[in-house]
């Protein structure tokens, strides 16, 4: 008997999508179910921190594609609901709408969600949180009002909502708690050069801040610091990562860990089920481990790769990480995982505002920084995916054409 | 409204009204047209809203900046003297019958 139950796809965010448009693309058959609990078409979330709450950007052009798209390749798409239960016995999703829809193979594209800030006042009125388009048009909103803008985290949606509403006008203060911005994800250097470029900007960057309490009668009025520091504010906004929804495959008894754990397949412990995008912990070929990561890069070819295998050409994720982020005038794009490096040397002089990072481990090329620098990014994905010798010494060295490594490789 | 016509590999074609200040990829995708993905969004990241222009109109596009040209450097589909990507072409009056190919494949 022919399969026909087909594939259903939770989450539509970029990956949900990409997962049901590749599966059409893939030739794919049988219906498929894409639903999620967001109320709206599948939207880009990167706008979002940037050019949606400058205005530069409409609803129209964040929609991934327009309603009838989903009718024209028979995507059942239903927002607004939310997948309730798992059963995996059965074969079969329970819909807070009341409905059950079977599957032969679903694929979790369950996303994130927003770490909370864990401190007292955290819930006063004015503490605002950016994931969603619908947290994006409030913050939009409430800029309008605001003045003294306080943003909780120095990381990329920090940093990005920062440079937005200094944009716009407002008084910005970053408050990080490391030692330094973006730690997790750049060298030193790169993370000196954002607080310079933020600073300069007129942007209060602050970090080692121990936020200890968000001060308030109904209404944030000020961010105070263990140390006793306060910082007056209007918005608080706060960044500080976000946690994988890995409920639902981990009350269905899969295994996870930081979010749900699948395969080089990104498959779970249950071989009808998958998972992928910010939801998914996979093995990466280019961490040398298992990673989780949060980008379109990885939301779309992860969406790709496991519509290949549904649709029956069965496909290893091995696809380069990237990643990109906007600040201001200054486009910071990255390939590859620097994490774990033990040598950082850099091409092109970070004064002149266009330099690139390269990052080895064991003398191996890992991951590439380029600060407005697009050639270096496109050439630093192309020496990854290739698995190209470079050395520190090449790559510090203006004078060799990273063009010619890749070739000759 | 100024008008573009996009031409599928097949030779199929599709006319698409689009806005001043639109870009060429967000038009495409809006209207369905196959072919055209634009996986970032518009910024210059992914090569995959390239096409080939009609060489009567090339002079009319506005010119190609670095992050465009090293995106297009790899384009999954041959890069011709006449590609551009069609996220970095903003729609005006003047481009009224823009005629592009879509190329055969994206990525």
């Amino acid at each position: 008997m022919a399969d026909t139950s087909g594939c259903v796809i939770v989450g539509t965010g970029q990956a949900g999508f990409e997962t049901a448009a590749a599966l059409r693309a893939e030739g794919y058959q049988h219906p498929i179910t894409l639903v999620g609990d967001e109320p709206h078409l599948p939207y880009q979330r990167p706008p979002l921190s940037k050019g949606f709450i400058l205005d530069k950007q409409g609803m129209d052009e964040i929609e991934l594609r327009p309603s009838r798209f989903f009718g024209d390749h028979r995507i059942d798409l239903l927002t607004g609901v939310r997948v309730t239960a798992l059963d995996r016995a059965g074969k079969r999703v329970s819909l807070d709408s009341g409905e059950d829809r079977s599957y032969d193979a679903l694929v979790l594209a369950c996303g994130a969600r927003n770490r909370l800030l864990p401190v007292p006042g955290a819930n006063l009125d004015g503490v605002l949180y950016l994931r969603t388009l619908d947290e994006s048009r409030t913050v939009k909103q409430r800029l309008q009002e605001a003045s003294a803008i306080v943003v909780v985290g120095g990381g990329f949606i920090g940093l990005e909502i920062a440079a937005s509403a200094r944009s716009l006008g407002k008084s910005v203060t970053v408050l990080e708690a490391q030692p330094r911005l973006m730690p997790r994800v750049v060298a030193p250097l790169v993370s000196a050069f954002y607080a310079t470029l933020h600073t300069g900007r007129g942007v209060t960057v602050v970090c080692d801040a121990a936020v200890a309490g968000i001060a308030g009668d109904r209404r944030a009025s000020a961010v105070t610091l263990s140390n006793g520091a306060v910082y007056p504010a209007d918005l608080v906004i706060v960044g500080i990562g976000v946690v994988p929804n890995a409920e639902l495959a981990r009350d269905a008894g899969l295994e996870t860990g930081n979010g749900i754990v699948v395969d080089e397949f990104l498959q779970t412990s249950d071989p009808a089920i998958y998972a992928v995008g910010d939801c998914a912990e996979h093995p990466n070929p280019f961490c040398g481990g298992r990673a989780r990561l949060e980008s379109v890069q990885n939301a779309a070819d992860q969406g790709r790769t496991v519509a290949a295998t549904i649709a029956g050409k069965r496909r290893r994720y091995d696809a380069v990480p990237w990643f990109w982020t906007d600040q201001f005038d200054v486009r910071l794009q990255m390939a590859g995982l620097s994490h774990g490096y033990d040598e950082a040397v850099t091409r092109g002089n970070p004064e002149s505002q266009k330099f690139s990072v390269f990052y080895f481990r064991d003398s191996r090329l890992i991951a590439v920084d380029s600060i407005n620098r697009p050639a270096d990014h496109i050439l630093a994905r192309r020496l990854l995916t290739s698995h190209a010798a470079v050395s520190p010494q090449q790559a510090a060295d203006e004078q060799v054409n990273l063009k010619d490594l890749g070739r000759h490789a | 409204m100024a008008r573009v016509v996009f031409v599928q590999p097949t030779g199929e074609s599709q006319t698409v009204d689009v806005a001043p200040g639109t870009s060429l990829m967000t038009a495409a995708v809006k209207h369905g047209v196959e072919g055209i993905i634009g996986e970032c969004g518009g910024v210059c990241m992914c090569a995959t809203c390239h096409i080939y222009v009609r060489e009567d109109f090339l002079d009319k596009l506005p010119p190609i900046q670095d992050t465009e040209e090293a995106v297009l450097d790899v384009t999954n589909a041959e890069r011709l003297p006449n590609s551009r990507l069609s996220c970095q072409i903003k729609m005006t009056d003047a481009l009224d019958g823009l005629t592009v190919t879509i190329p055969p494949s994206q990525r």
